[in-house]
């Protein structure tokens, strides 16, 4: 579904992905880890063409995306991201935000972008919310209207960047809660978190990356019990240790 | 009293450089917003030509006083384009041209003060660049943008007086042909002075209420 092929970014003099080769298969959860500043972030923002890769491809369902006269636009509908700070659109109310993207880009009318808007609300907990304004909610809801939003174009691939990195420990379990579901129905995934407990518990595949490399990648249960490179096992006994 | 009677007495004079000052501002805003947004996008868009034109025109313009501006298209477009136009035409392209640099840094800064992973956000979605720009952007940058460029109106009216220079019969036009013909070298001032004290100080009043009313619903 997703392959990436010898992908390369440089911000200035700083090569921050070195070479990543990766293969995503339908209905995959992918769980990245990895310290800061390890390339995490900018590998998933490279997928839907945030950040324009250096040198390298990204295919989606076979189609080169880096190629000129490739539809950036067509390719984002099908890719949802959720981001660490929600970044709702805070002059429009929760319904808005969720059906702003399907309306204008026509993928549904307005009364069908409502009525699927109303049922994502409905799994998400939320129905009662939908005329509020964003800054009326907190973290944990305006997440998973974030959610409810990315999902609301029926894309193909979700990309969670840090999705619970900027919530009160209260509101992680909520959020985690609905990428559980998510995950569970089968969607396709990329992950990237601090969450190790759920990058284990819910995740086929985990990779971790350091330094813009992808060091080791496994299936989650072995990655985490039984890490092959010295890097991951230094980077795991840091951040189980508690 | 003695100010009244004297407002009546040379009405005519008055009332002409009111029509002309606010006829000049008026216009001056339209095309000044007009090309200042021109000016903003050129700043804002990707092309390097574009945005190199922009910054240049807006450091020059912002640089230079406006009596050297106004001056400079009155007899420049004489001397360099055998063009011998009206005062008020030189004095409103003037106007314009130097009010559009001023409004395009308001856009620009207004549109970007709105964080950038609002356009991620949006993009992310799959909208292009121009419906973020218009459904995303714009609306939350006018709260940003219309009180400064309210403030930026202000002054207009006020710079506008610099077309007396060139001979137009603007307000403070007004008060120089009053000082003449009434040998009083200070009334006719107070009188243009609360003139366009009346129009800025209501205009700003008006800025007031609408930013209150803007801010609304935060």
């Amino acid at each position: 579904m997703i392959k990436i092929v010898n992908l390369n970014k440089h911000f200035g003099d700083k090569h921050v992905l070195k070479n990543i080769n990766l293969e995503i298969k339908e209905g995959e959860v992918i769980g990245l880890i990895g310290p800061s500043g390890s390339g995490k972030s900018t590998l998933i923002r490279c997928i839907n063409y945030l950040e324009e890769p250096t040198s390298g491809s990204i295919y989606i369902n076979g189609k080169d995306i880096s190629k000129a006269g490739s539809d950036i636009n067509q390719i984002r509908q099908q890719i949802g991201m959720v981001f660490q700070h929600f970044h709702l659109f805070p002059h429009k109310t929760v319904l808005e935000n969720i059906t702003l993207a399907p309306v204008l880009t026509g993928k549904f009318t307005k009364e069908g972008a409502e009525k699927k808007a109303i049922e994502l609300l409905k799994t998400m907990d939320l129905l009662d919310k939908k005329d509020a304004y964003p800054a009326s909610l907190s973290g944990g809801q305006k997440q998973r209207i974030a959610i409810a939003r990315a999902l609301a174009m029926e894309p193909k691939v979700m990309l969670f960047d840090e999705a619970t990195s900027a919530l009160d420990p209260e509101m992680v379990g909520e959020v985690l809660g609905v990428m559980k579901s998510l995950a569970k129905s089968g969607m396709t995934m990329v992950v990237v978190t601090h969450e190790m407990a759920f990058a284990k518990q819910v995740a086929d595949r985990v990779i971790f990356m350091a330094d813009g490399e992808i060091v080791e990648e496994n299936r989650a249960k072995d990655l985490f019990e039984n890490p092959q490179n010295p890097r991951t096992r230094e980077f795991l006994s840091k951040v189980l240790e508690y | 009293m003695k100010l009244i009677q004297l407002f009546l007495d040379y009405k005519y004079y008055f009332l002409t450089g009111v029509k002309v000052t606010l006829l000049l501002s008026f216009l001056g805003l339209i095309f000044g917003t007009t090309l200042g947004s021109l000016f903003s996008l050129m700043k804002l868009s990707k092309n390097r030509a574009l945005r190199a034109i922009a910054t240049a025109y807006i450091e020059v313009v912002r640089g230079t006083p406006m009596i050297t501006q106004i001056a400079m298209v009155y007899f420049g477009s004489y001397v360099l384009l055998g063009a011998d136009i009206d005062g008020f035409l030189a004095a409103l392209i003037a106007v314009s041209l130097n009010s559009a640099a001023y409004v395009a840094e308001i856009i620009r800064s207004g549109i970007q003060s709105i964080d950038k992973g609002q356009t991620e956000a949006s993009r992310s979605l799959g909208l292009t660049s121009g419906q973020t720009m218009r459904y995303v952007i714009l609306p939350q940058a006018v709260k940003n943008i219309l009180p400064t460029l309210g403030n930026e109106f202000v002054t207009l009216i006020k710079e506008t007086s610099v077309a007396s220079t060139i001979g137009v019969a603007d307000l403070m036009y007004a008060s120089k042909i009053v000082q003449g013909s009434s040998f009083q070298p200070f009334n006719p001032l107070i009188i243009v002075a609360v003139i366009y004290f009346l129009f800025t100080f209501s205009l700003s009043q008006l800025v007031g209420l609408l930013e209150r009313k803007l801010n609304q619903n935060d």
